[in-house]
């Protein structure tokens, strides 16, 4: 029973971001070695460690475009591997897909952050790496001990990845909150499946659903459920579980900050797909309601009142979870697909965001409060403007991913009747609409208090900025394609 | 022999236990012993759930859960020494730049 190649084929990213990364690590630590041992001029060994930098970036960018393209192969063997541990079909390749772009983007940015902050990287790209294998990984594990396992890969690399301004003390207490309130979420999760493998007596979620349709539902499936949404929760940043957020967010570096507020919550969205229409969980729609209205509410409100932008960002991103939930709670065939557009645009408009907002952070990221962001229409009008068309999808403008996104998703509530829950998610998307708009009125109206310097735009994030800018426009323009294929997995899926 | 639901009941005790010790502590290494401590029991209810369901992965699952575990106590070690350099302090309540 050894594993064939079809079930190496099956896992190729995980495997290739796996290899770059310990390359990248390798590599760092013998670019290190010799550096001590040969140049003793300090300001030459310091011109060195920049190369080698941006040598391991380029390493680490070329891995996760490699996965990218890992990701066509792997979809040409769909089906289960490692003996029914790993699933490939047309959603967990469409999250992959997601992951590996995430990744590319967030390393493009973070060439220049690194340059400016003065952060020896090395490690950081492998970081990113491994995370993104973890973040892939999940989306294509069908047992509930695999989810477990690359939910850690995952979140480890992420609780390094916020503490990585190891100087600025906030970033070390950002991690360590990070830290402790993703182990207390984790250990929630783990109960719950352990529960759940009490429930039914297996841990594959294709098995569950097949025990809890076929008979009475154990009382003991109702706690595992709720006991795994509670440690999912956390991880997405789903009212109550959000508390954690706008410290993390705030204390992190930027471009960790846009890569763990899209991948891995993409990837754990993924996750709750599966546990909540495959394993066809009890109690779903109720406990989704809650907490889809509660972390609406919450996010939008909180938002209203904050003054850094990491910050406000944080809250809207909470915001954001809770209208994603809102899928959870429709009828499958048309709420799977809104969820999927939803992560995938969602994606596009945050990463994007968080590039602008590290970009003008500037050095010991000093740039970060929305009063830093008055004239910013005048002295940078490309960056300005950027950002504008991210918040606008933020907000949910037409021609704007954003819009298709909150459109497919209460659309899916609306056929679900759940009228209730849309017209809380109405009202939100209107309550948010003022914050968003705050920002842009700041940056075109408002006189600057004081000089900020803009620097000029680097090559890597002009390309991050791109990226996501055409897709969030195309998801806007030309949403039938995505959405298509989104739905063709939901049909493929309830079998 | 013992009844599974005693094993149980120790674990959601176990488990509780953690959950009080992480939100009434206010030193983080005590903090961080108390998530172990919510680990160790569920992997207690792994263990029963395996000899209830006569599955041998139960027990399997509690070493990938022992492996994990250490991974984490590995990282987050880091990271709290990492907190108290700057800080010199591992009270919760002094480490409070950002505000909650």
């Amino acid at each position: 029973m050894l594993p064939q190649t079809a079930d190496y084929m099956r896992l190729l990213p995980e495997i290739v971001l796996t290899v770059f990364g310990m390359i990248v690590m390798v590599m760092d630590a013998a670019a290190e070695g010799r550096g001590e041992g040969r140049s003793r001029g300090r300001s030459i060994g310091r011109i060195k460690d920049r190369r080698i930098e941006k040598i391991l970036g380029a390493v680490a960018l070329v891995g996760s475009l490699a996965a990218i393209t890992a990701t066509f192969v792997q979809a040409q063997y769909p089906g289960f591997a490692f003996w029914n541990m790993v699933q490939v079909d047309s959603f967990s390749v469409f999250f992959h897909f997601l992951v590996a772009a995430v990744t590319a983007v967030v390393i493009l940015t973070s060439f220049e952050y690194m340059e400016v902050q003065q952060i020896r990287a090395g490690e950081y790209y492998a970081l990113i790496l491994f995370g993104a294998a973890g973040m892939s990984l999940m989306s294509s594990a069908v047992e509930l001990v695999l989810v477990f396992i690359a939910l850690e890969i995952s979140s480890i690399s992420t609780y390094v990845l916020a503490g990585f301004r190891r100087r600025a003390a906030i970033s070390s207490e950002s991690s360590v909150k990070y830290f402790l309130l993703g182990s207390f979420a984790t250990a929630f999760f783990l109960y719950g499946v352990a529960l759940m493998f009490g429930a039914t007596g297996s841990t594959n979620i294709a098995t569950i659903g097949d025990v809890l349709r076929s008979g009475q539902i154990p009382l003991l499936a109702y706690a595992g459920v709720a006991l795994m949404f509670v440690g999912l929760g956390f991880k997405v940043a789903a009212a109550p579980f959000h508390i954690w957020t706008p410290d993390v967010y705030e204390g992190a570096p930027s471009p960790v900050v846009g890569f763990m507020s899209t991948a891995p919550k993409a990837a754990v969205f993924a996750v709750l797909l599966r546990i909540m229409f495959e394993a066809h969980a009890p109690g779903r729609i109720g406990l989704i309601w809650v907490v889809a209205a509660l972390s609406m509410t919450i996010g939008n409100l909180g938002a209203l009142v904050q003054d850094n932008i990491k910050r406000l960002l944080a809250y809207s991103s909470i915001a954001h979870a809770g209208y994603l939930l809102v899928a959870y709670a429709a009828l499958p065939d048309n709420g799977i697909p809104a969820a999927m557009f939803y992560t995938a645009s969602y994606a596009a408009m945050n990463v994007g965001a968080f590039a602008v907002v590290s970009h003008f952070g500037s050095a010991g990221e000093r740039y970060v409060t929305l009063g830093d962001y008055s004239g910013l229409g005048r002295r940078s009008p490309l960056l300005a403007a950027t950002l504008t068309i991210f918040l606008l999808s933020l907000i949910g403008i037409p021609i704007t991913g954003g819009f298709f996104a909150k459109f497919y998703v209460f659309s899916a509530a609306l056929q679900a009747n759940l009228v209730g829950l849309v017209i809380v998610g109405v009202l939100n998307s209107a309550v948010g609409a003022y914050y968003y708009l705050r920002i842009i009125v700041v940056m075109y109206m408002r006189e600057p208090q004081q000089e900020v310097p803009v620097a000029r735009i680097p090559v890597g994030l002009g390309f991050a900025l791109a990226i996501s800018l055409v897709t969030t426009i195309y998801l806007g323009v030309l949403p039938g394609r995505v959405l298509e294929y989104a739905s063709r997995t939901a049909t493929a899926w309830m079998r | 022999m013992v009844p599974v639901s005693y094993y149980l009941i120790l674990s959601g005790i176990l488990f509780a236990c953690g959950v009080t010790g992480f939100l009434i502590k206010r030193n983080i290494i005590t903090i961080f012993m108390s998530i172990e401590l919510m680990l160790n029991g569920v992997n207690l209810s792994f263990v029963a759930f395996a000899a209830e369901w006569k599955a041998l992965s139960g027990q399997v699952f509690v070493f990938f859960v022992m492996v994990v575990a250490a991974a984490e106590a590995a990282v987050g070690l880091a990271i709290i020494i990492a907190v108290y350099r700057t800080r010199e302090t591992l009270n919760v309540d002094q480490v409070n730049l950002l505000k909650l």
